[in-house]
């Protein structure tokens, strides 16, 4: 079927307007936030309902037409980078809260919801919802549910995986599956958290029952600078060893704690080697109790200085620096290449030493930021698209990072998804045998494959090509996979 | 160790040759739960030989073993690094290994306020229906790459691989833990636990049984003490045996001797109405019942997804078909084509689950 047939046959139940296949209409779409990769689709299908998301499902599936499905186009990965002969799922316009329970704390939502909105609206009742990716103002909670998303929180409060209870899924067949349940667990196997960073591979969700917290009665935050990075990996070692988990802890390196200083003027030490932000939140005893360990146990770690936020409004200036990482890293320099790798926390220092030999290598600076609760490091490659090459070589520089962090025992996402992006990189962390049973578990629930193929899983021939090694624990070798 | 894999994995290929069921056991301590298995000829894979902590740096909060360690030697090293699996597994015997705590995924008293098994699992490495040595997830606690195969594992009850070895996410102890008691009806006993959970409380559990409430409140102590006092009720001094007795189902409750429902339900769900003895847990979303009457299982299936929830006959049965919640058609579609995916020959426990797979 063309291009044209199958928009007039998608035309027969959604408005003329819902389905764009004219080449100016379809250009808004053709990148996600990895905005390096581009690729126009077939059509843009903009359903306003489940019943409408089915039928599009069931025409793409009679016709064996590609299905891209898109939330709000913030990932990172290029997960929602669309198919050239596909047709573009956008879940926009399934935007409505459907029902908040206040006492059964948890919110019903359409994919198209933007997760920022639903802690909004869960707000009049002391609730929110705990994930807080950094994009949550624009981000939606289906996007969310397929990158299992996170945020400077979830060390404590966890990931997407931890804070739903419920999707409603239409397969590629356009069948509804009810995963998960309004109880705690569900009978058979526990399809919720595979759905749950699935990418979009293997159903589009049509609706999520989240739960919510109380929100804390108190929220405070230590900034701690360092004159040396380790010492500030020691102390984050320290205050877990202590038996705290801090609701939040972020690292940033000097280049950064510089590049956010000069944009937002959050108050951070300009000498420092490393500045690290503390959280605190929960009842007010626990936070006073909290936050005089954490203080203590900085001093004893070497901290060059230590500033306790004395309220509200100098508790989000802190955050506002570390918040502004990314667009900080806008301004002083054209273009920046945010990689996403997580590492046991006691390989810190280890792996950012070799991120600054990298970054001499390439000749290409490099910013770092870090989750350093749970050892998911952003380093911000700075490069300029316009110089030839350089593109190229920070892509390069990005690979070398992501093998560094597969070799320290890490992985190489912790929370912007595999997509288009890393896909080279899966051959190195995964065997043969595991990534056929990735594909195996695909054909399950998609068996022709229709569901945003190419992305987040490798096939095998591609790893040939690619000649990536599969890297475990320093075994670097990879004798199973054929060559071409 | 590595002979023990090799050992399992031929094992696991040779039934899947000879196209002979085999029954995946360790300690043997949650026999009792799942279809009961006829098969006579079935042969037992005995997991319980691959045990030891192969990793455990405490200050990373994640801990690697092998399947076959038990529970209470895991337990016992935890503790002395003041850490804990903060889902507060269920033993249901002293033999209870990891392996046997994630493939039936049950979590403890802990669970409304800290999270179920699958959520501290972190990674595995496993068998497949192949005998293949396949490895999911990590010893990192965000990742992302490829699909949740660890999580899907859980509470697989071993019908998708032999679990060969878990990565978990450990969490510090409570520096203070107390037990509360008040008397209640049930219906405020729901009423409350649902209102306290909607505030910024340190309540890590909660039981209702024979009209009265106990609370736990775990953390910092002034955190504590400042939450009895918001609380009220009285401060009771076994606390930690109390929960114990819940958690093993030694408490009285459980000594029926009666077939035993375990209702998974949505925490706001009104007493149910079922004839006889209930123990209410997770601030209202666990409701154990035990049957005295005999009653028609899709009776007490009806009430159970009426309440937003599922049951499950728990203990006490001889049935072979129906422990768990049956599953609708699209969804039993979906869970067949995984298991035969991950077990081709359909060899690794066939039934345990659903008589389909």
């Amino acid at each position: 079927m063309n291009s044209l047939e199958l928009a007039t046959r998608l035309r027969t139940f959604l408005p003329p307007d819902a389905v764009l296949h004219e080449t100016e209409d379809l250009r808004p779409y053709e990148c996600d936030g990895l905005s390096a990769y581009r690729q126009a689709p077939m059509i843009v299908a903009l359903p306003q309902t489940e019943g409408e998301v089915i039928e599009v499902l069931k025409a793409c599936h009679a016709a064996k037409t590609p299905v891209v499905a898109r939330g709000a186009g913030t990932g990172l990965s290029g997960g929602a980078l669309p198919h050239a002969e596909g047709v573009l799922l956008s879940l926009a316009k399934l935007k409505r809260i459907l029902e908040i329970d206040p006492v059964a704390r948890s919110a019903r939502v359409q994919p198209g919801v933007r997760n920022l909105a639903i802690s909004e609206a869960a707000a009049p009742y002391g609730l929110y919802y705990a994930p807080d990716p950094s994009s949550q103002i624009a981000c939606s909670i289906g996007g969310n549910v397929a990158e299992n998303s996170g945020g400077v929180h979830c060390l404590k409060y966890g990931l997407t995986v931890h804070n739903i209870l419920k999707l409603r899924v239409v397969t590629i067949a356009g069948e509804i599956l009810e995963i998960g349940g309004e109880c705690l667990d569900s009978p058979g196997y526990d399809l919720l958290a595979l759905m749950t960073g699935s990418e979009g591979m293997l159903g589009v969700v049509t609706e999520v029952t989240v739960k919510l917290l109380p929100r804390p009665e108190k929220a405070q935050v230590v900034m701690v600078a360092f004159d040396d990075i380790r010492k500030a990996a020691d102390a984050v070692a320290n205050v877990i060893g202590a038996g705290i988990i801090p609701a939040g802890m972020e690292m940033m390196d000097k280049i950064t704690a510089r590049a956010v200083e000069e944009y937002v003027h959050a108050g951070y030490n300009l000498d420092a080697a490393a500045i690290l932000l503390c959280e605190s939140d929960g009842t007010v005893e626990e936070v006073v109790e909290e936050i005089r360990r954490i203080d203590e146990i900085m001093n004893k770690s070497g901290a060059t200085e230590i500033i306790t936020s004395r309220d509200e409004a100098e508790r989000l200036k802190f955050w506002a620096g570390r918040k502004a990482a990314f667009p900080a890293a806008g301004r002083v320099s054209p273009d920046y290449y945010c990689m996403d790798g997580t590492i046991p926390r006691n390989k810190l220092a280890q792996v950012l030493s070799g991120i600054e030999a990298l970054s001499v290598e390439y000749g290409l600076r490099c910013m770092n930021v870090f989750h350093a609760g749970d050892g998911n490091l952003h380093p911000l490659i700075l490069y300029d698209a316009n110089k030839t090459g350089e593109l190229e070589m920070t892509e390069k520089f990005g690979a070398k990072i992501l093998q560094m962090c597969i070799q320290a025992g890490g992985t190489i996402t912790g929370e912007h998804g595999v997509g288009i992006e890393k896909i080279n990189q899966m051959c190195s962390q995964f065997k043969p045998g595991e990534l056929e049973m990735f594909h195996a578990v695909k054909a399950a629930f998609d068996p022709e494959g229709l569901l945003n193929p190419g992305k987040a899983v490798p096939t095998l021939r591609r790893c040939a090509e690619h000649g990536a090694m599969h890297v475990h624990r320093g075994e670097e070798k990879f004798p199973e996979l054929p060559r071409f | 160790m590595q002979d023990i894999v090799g050992q399992f994995a031929g094992i696991i290929r040779a039934a899947a040759e000879d196209k002979v069921p085999l029954r995946i056991r360790s300690g043997g301590s949650k026999d009792f739960y799942g279809n009961r298995i006829p098969g006579q000829n079935d042969r037992v894979l005995d997991a319980s030989t691959y045990a030891g902590i192969v990793d455990y740096e405490r200050t990373e909060l994640v801990l690697t073993a092998r399947a076959g360690t038990r529970l209470a030697d895991l337990e016992t090293e935890l503790r002395k690094h003041g850490q804990m699996m903060a889902f507060e597994p269920p033993y249901f015997g002293s033999t209870a290994t990891l392996g046997g705590c994630v493939a039936t995924g049950l979590s403890g008293p802990r669970r409304a306020s800290a999270g179920a098994v699958r959520d501290f699992v972190l990674g595995v490495r496993m068998l497949d229906g192949r005998g293949d040595d396949l490895r999911f997830g990590g010893q990192v606690m965000k990742n992302v790459a490829g699909y949740d195969v660890s999580r899907l594992m859980t509470g697989s009850m071993g019908t998708l691989g032999l679990l060969l070895e878990v990565s978990l996410k450990v969490l510090p102890l409570p520096a203070m833990e107390i037990t509360l008691h008040m008397a209640m009806k049930e219906a405020e006993a729901i009423e409350r636990m649902n209102r306290w959970a909607a505030k910024p409380l340190p309540v890590s559990a909660t039981c209702f049984c024979d009209g009265g409430l106990a609370v736990r409140l775990s953390g910092a102590e002034p955190a504590v003490r400042a939450a009895h006092a918001k609380l009220g009720g009285d401060e009771i001094d076994d606390g930690g045996v109390f929960w114990e007795s819940v958690r093993e189902q030694s408490h009285s409750f459980f000594q029926s001797g009666k077939p035993l429902w375990r209702l998974s339900i949505k925490s706001t769900a009104p007493p149910l109405p079922l004839p006889g003895k209930q123990l209410m847990e997770w601030g209202g979303a666990l409701r154990w019942w035990a049957d005295e009457t005999g009653i028609d299982a899709g009776v007490a299936r009806e009430i159970a997804k009426a309440a937003g929830g599922h049951a499950t006959l728990f203990r006490g049965h001889e049935s072979c078909a129906d422990v768990f919640h049956p599953l609708e058609p699209a969804m039993m579609t979906i869970q067949r084509r995984l298991k035969e995916k991950f077990d081709p020959m359909g060899i690794l426990n066939p039934g345990r689950m659903y008589p389909q797979y």
